[in-house]
């Protein structure tokens, strides 16, 4: 990762970028308790404005996923050409007390992924704008192959 | 008091070049008004919608400008429902006697590519390959899959009767039967979906004249009447599409909740149901479908497809003009299409498609983003 060259979270409100120990940014409502992943400024169940920023934890188990065998349409970024594309696993990841999130995911072998594994928060680069800046985006990981592959 | 479909339209499904989508609704809607014996300028409102191909009131510059009040609808998967109901509304609060709804679209080829922003989401959540339809609708069946014990054969056999149903219907794209080989050995497009198990966004439009429940009989030998209509959206928490999270306690889907209100409005329950067309975007959609809109329990479909209980000469027959896998999906126009069909299966003219058993209430479902569904039950 290239953090001293310059990289940017591609959305400042789902993680802190740089960070040492990066983690999901959601918010909780004060009223009704419910989470919300991206963080918001009101409740998404009750609407309540009365919302606390709290992080969510960095590792789960496997909900739900897929590969993704075609490229994406824009606004799908990255550095690929429809020539070049690798297809990518995507999912929904269970986080014990907190939500099932949905997130690339590093390994895209069907035959890698089972509902149930245990997986990692990783923050990876997706696209490099043209000033060579790396646009860092989050997926989750299994835990025993976690440098097995790029995303 | 029910509103009575008194005259439906269609044109064909699938691309056609030489038409804009607006000409293709046109058609639809020349069609539906002569089923009724009216014509355009006897029409008291309109509503309509496409996701794509312009606004709907562009009609009038094919059908006549005849200052008609018509009100454009947007609303995803359920744009047609909507109109639907809106129409319904207009005549059942007596501002109105007669009126016409109608769905078109015309995409391009390839899967949908919605902007995040028009969805309230972040521009990150498309630019990082999350904003895919397709993607969601498999993620929710590996998952369905996972829990019921689905195998990948039961896929194959909702794909093998949209198909089949398809071929005997004129106004269907795919035509051609596939046999249940060939469609799981076609490639993957989302595991654990095949481009046979999964609808293409096309082209297509349906007409509906609909009136007052007293004067159904004026306009139609067999007047088809709508006892609920109901369209429903999201809660927080449920798994819908492009949805970034779930919460870790299930909450029911838009589906369950408009199902279980248009049983409520009608008075009926599953079991009281002929005929159904449900959202089929692929084909592990139907599956789920069945069991959220009340016809099995979770599981009970792997029985079901394999004994045939859903194809036009089963117990239950769901989706008898091929559903979106075999007619395409063209946003605007899917939801007025299954109205359409069980019209034709309850006024027995459905021709080599027709259900053989006597049937008295069809049920239509659609579902889409970002969480919507519309329900219908429609009786003789």
């Amino acid at each position: 990762m290239k953090a001293e060259t310059g990289s940017r979270a591609v959305d400042p409100l789902l993680f802190d970028w740089p960070a040492s120990e990066p983690a999901l940014k959601a918010s909780r409502c004060l009223d009704c308790g419910a989470l919300a992943f991206p963080a918001g400024t009101s409740c998404r169940r009750c609407g309540a404005l009365k919302v606390a920023q709290e992080t969510l934890p960095r590792r789960g188990r496997l909900w739900a996923w897929t590969i993704q065998r075609f490229m994406p349409k824009a606004p799908y970024r990255s550095a690929e050409s429809a020539a070049t594309f690798t297809p990518y696993g995507l999912g929904y990841v269970e986080l014990p007390g907190a939500l099932c999130i949905e997130s690339r995911l590093t390994e895209n072998d069907p035959g890698k992924l089972r509902i149930g594994l245990e997986m990692e928060l990783i923050i990876y680069p997706q696209w490099l704008e043209e000033d060579g800046t790396a646009v860092m985006n989050f997926a989750f990981s299994p835990i025993a192959s976690k440098r097995a592959s790029r995303p | 008091m029910r509103v009575a479909i008194v005259g439906i339209g269609i044109h064909k499904f699938g691309r056609t070049p030489e038409l804009s989508g607006v000409q293709q609704g046109a058609c639809a809607a020349r069609r539906a008004l002569e089923d009724a014996g009216l014509q355009w300028r006897d029409m008291q409102f309109g509503y309509g919608g496409s996701y794509s191909a312009g606004n709907a009131d562009a009609l009038g510059n094919e059908m006549g400008l005849t200052g008609m009040p018509f009100t454009n609808v947007l609303n995803g998967c359920a744009t047609g429902g909507s109109a639907l109901l809106a129409a319904c509304r207009e005549i059942q609060s007596g501002a109105a006697d007669v009126g016409i709804v109608v769905g078109f679209d015309k995409h391009d080829r390839g899967a949908f590519n919605a902007s995040p922003a028009e969805y309230g989401l972040g521009a990150w959540y498309g630019e990082v390959g999350m904003m895919v339809t397709t993607q969601f609708f498999a993620m929710k069946l590996q998952r369905y899959m996972h829990e019921y014990n689905i195998s990948v054969d039961t896929l194959a056999r909702v794909a093998e009767k949209a198909y089949q149903n398809g071929a005997l219907n004129p106004n269907a794209w795919r035509r051609t039967p596939l046999g249940l080989e060939e469609i799981k050995r076609s490639p993957i497009v989302n595991d654990p979906l095949t481009k046979y198990m999964f609808c293409s966004p096309a082209e297509g439009a349906v007409a509906l004249v609909l009136c007052r429940e007293d004067r159904a009989h004026r306009h139609a030998t067999k007047p088809v009447f709508v006892s609920a209509g109901v369209m429903r959206t999201r809660l927080a928490g449920a798994f819908e599409v492009y949805g970034p999270t779930v919460s870790l306690a299930p909450v029911a889907n838009a589906t369950e909740l408009a199902s279980r209100a248009a049983y409520e409005m009608a008075g009926l329950g599953p079991g009281d149901i002929d005929v159904a067309a449900l959202q089929d975007t692929e084909s592990g959609a139907e599956i789920m479908h069945m069991a959220e809109n009340g016809f099995c329990a979770h599981g009970e479909q792997e029985r079901l497809l394999r004994e045939g209980d859903t194809r036009i000469t089963g117990r239950l027959p769901i989706n008898t003009d091929g559903g979106c896998l075999a007619n395409g999906e063209p946003i605007g126009a899917s939801g007025l299409r299954q109205i359409h069909e069980c019209v034709l299966q309850l006024r027995g003219a459905a021709g080599q498609r027709q259900v053989p058993h006597e049937i008295k209430t069809a049920y239509t479902h659609v579902y889409g983003a970002p969480g919507v569904s519309a329900v219908t039950i429609l009786q003789k």
